[in-house]
């Protein structure tokens, strides 16, 4: 795995991590295969690198996929360890990778969800299922603008409530909204609302 | 004979308050906002307000190289910061398919478990004190101090140690350092029989903490929580002994937990891990093997392309950190961290609710959060 994958052109930006799949020497745990058969269509693409398992689901998907994997006995995936995402803007058919890492409590054993997700795409919350994943995604909604449907509570969690865009994208800039704020917020101001008003114009 | 029948006119009429608690106050341990919506004294529902201590450590680490980082983590869990050196260390080694000496495993075996007591010793000492114990504060500090003299002595800071370095360890340890271990560990054995004298059987301590804050084991993982307050409801899940990292794999000790999942029984489970990690310092200790104390680290870090998620023990819970990396900047891509007391603290909300206000204060210090963690 050392070599850098083929399918990334040099000099570009990057359009994901390669997520290869299982090699040959590699048996896959039962639960996926369980999976498979319980919810057709819920896994496009498996994937193992570095002792991990990653499952590529269907944003349409994840509620069921997930309500699976908690209570099928031989996943038994009741830890939601953590909800997020990582943003890759030049990918044209989905920009967001919202990645859940589930841990079982019995088997002990981890798995990764990975739902590939296009900018204005809602996406279905599953704190039904995993309760942990509340904040969690809520701090997905902040930080990338995820629309999390069926959330109970959706708000900034990390920024003011009043905040503009989402800080952990890529075309965020590092430095924040930009000094113009900082060293003079009554023009920073007009120009808010100079830029509303040719919105709503 | 009928019992008078009391109708609630105007003047009796009780209404919900709404009372703002933070963020600057001083039993929420940093700048936690905790909105109470009460009925007389109880709590009704609590809505949790964080991010007063957002420094963008997520944002900022994309825009460091990968050393650079390490310090960084130093800011977030900053009373047991080398535990936080060691997970990102270790989940860099792990994209980068590192191998790591067993000397410098054994070392951070030790710093981690003395920042584990380091972090308990604060909690105790704090947590004791918003119920109204003053005396166990200053035993507790007493001792804290001690192990920061070690931590100055092994990297030459007192807080934000930077103790860790991709692959190993920065210096190896002081001469004689391992035997001041080793008389820390005689003491303070001692010591925590103290603070179970002052504590245990204290009626007062039993009164306020005994049946407050009842969580079971089934609902506990579903919300998310991880270390002593998920123990304390009887979950045997410790990252130390399900995924074991450094050298805990070589190392005897137990998972002590709770049944009743209330406040004392998380108070007994840390006061357990205080013995055990005294355990397992005397074994990594003496046992501490010769050897390089950095395996072989390329000049340049960059690990190849792809994703991994990385957990290990902190003093809070399970402290995991997802790292992205695109395989050809000398940053990483993406770079998340799974802070325990974040997820800890979202159960707060379901743990306060028909409790008095003073037991929110005793909560609080029972999840054992630090806000510099919680918002990153």
């Amino acid at each position: 795995m050392a070599d850098a994958p083929a399918h990334v052109p040099k000099a570009a930006a990057p359009t994901g991590p390669p997520d290869p799949p299982p090699p040959a020497d590699v048996t896959a745990p039962a639960f996926i295969a369980t999976l498979h058969a319980a919810v057709p269509g819920g896994v496009t693409h498996v994937s193992y690198w570095l002792g991990d398992w990653t499952l590529v689901v269907p944003a349409a998907l994840i509620l069921q996929v997930a309500q699976h994997l908690r209570d099928a006995a031989d996943a038994a995936f009741d830890f939601c360890s953590d909800v997020t995402a990582t943003d890759w803007p030049p990918r044209a058919e989905g920009r967001f990778d919202v990645v859940y890492c589930l841990y079982s409590t019995r088997h002990r054993h981890r798995v990764r969800l990975k739902v590939i997700l296009g900018e204005q795409q809602p996406l279905a919350s599953v704190t039904g299922v995993w309760p942990a994943a509340g904040w969690l995604e809520r701090e997905v909604y902040d930080m990338f603008g995820v629309g999390f449907t069926g959330h109970p509570d959706r708000r900034r969690i990390l920024m003011p409530e009043d905040w503009q865009g989402h800080p952990q994208r890529k075309d965020y800039p590092l430095e924040g909204p930009g000094e113009l704020l900082l060293e003079n917020p009554i023009e920073w101001l007009k120009l808010r609302q100079s830029r509303e008003q040719a919105d709503i114009e | 004979m009928d019992t008078p029948v009391i109708h609630h006119g105007a003047m009796f009429d009780t209404n919900e308050l709404v009372l703002n608690m933070g963020p600057q106050h001083p039993s929420t341990h940093g700048v936690l906002r905790v909105v109470l919506r009460l009925d007389g004294e109880k709590v009704v529902d609590a809505d949790v307000v964080i991010g007063y201590l957002h420094r963008g450590i997520e944002k900022l680490s994309e825009n460091r190289n990968w050393t650079q980082i390490i310090l960084l983590t130093d800011r977030m869990d900053y009373v047991a910061a080398a535990t936080n050196n060691v997970g990102y260390c270790e989940t860099v080694e792990k994209l980068m398919s590192l191998e790591v000496p067993r000397r410098a495993r054994y070392v951070r075996t030790i710093l981690c478990e003395l920042q584990r007591i380091a972090s308990h010793c604060l909690w105790v000492g704090t947590h004791a004190m918003d119920i109204g114990a003053m005396t166990v504060f200053l035993y507790a500090f007493r001792e804290r101090e001690l192990i920061l003299d070690l931590f100055e002595e092994m990297c030459g800071a007192r807080l934000t140690y930077n103790s860790m370095r991709i692959g190993g360890l920065p210096l190896d340890i002081p001469p004689g350092w391992d035997k001041k271990v080793l008389e820390f560990c005689t003491i303070m054995a001692t010591k925590i029989d103290e603070y179970e004298e002052l504590l245990t059987h204290n009626r007062i301590w039993l009164e306020r903490t005994k049946g407050i804050g009842v969580i079971d084991g089934p609902a506990a993982v579903a919300l998310g929580l991880s270390g002593p307050p998920l123990r304390g409801s009887g979950v045997p899940r410790d990252v130390r002994k399900d995924e074991p990292y450094a050298a805990y794999d070589e190392m005897e000790f137990d998972v002590p937990i709770g049944t009743a999942g209330d406040t004392y029984d998380r108070y007994l489970v840390r006061l357990e891990e205080f013995r055990q990690s005294l355990r397992v310092i005397r074994q990594a200790t003496e046992g501490i093997p010769e050897g390089p104390i950095v395996g072989k680290v390329p000049r340049l870090i960059k690990p190849p392309a792809g994703e991994t998620y990385h957990a290990i023990e902190s003093p809070k819970g399970e402290l995991g950190y997802f790292i992205v990396s695109d395989g050809k900047s000398t940053n990483p891509y993406r770079f998340r961290v799974r802070p325990p007391s974040f997820c800890n603290l979202q159960g707060l909300r379901t743990l306060i609710k028909g409790h008095l206000v003073a037991d929110v204060v005793a909560l609080i210090g029972s999840l054992d959060v630090v806000l510099g963690e919680v918002d990153r």
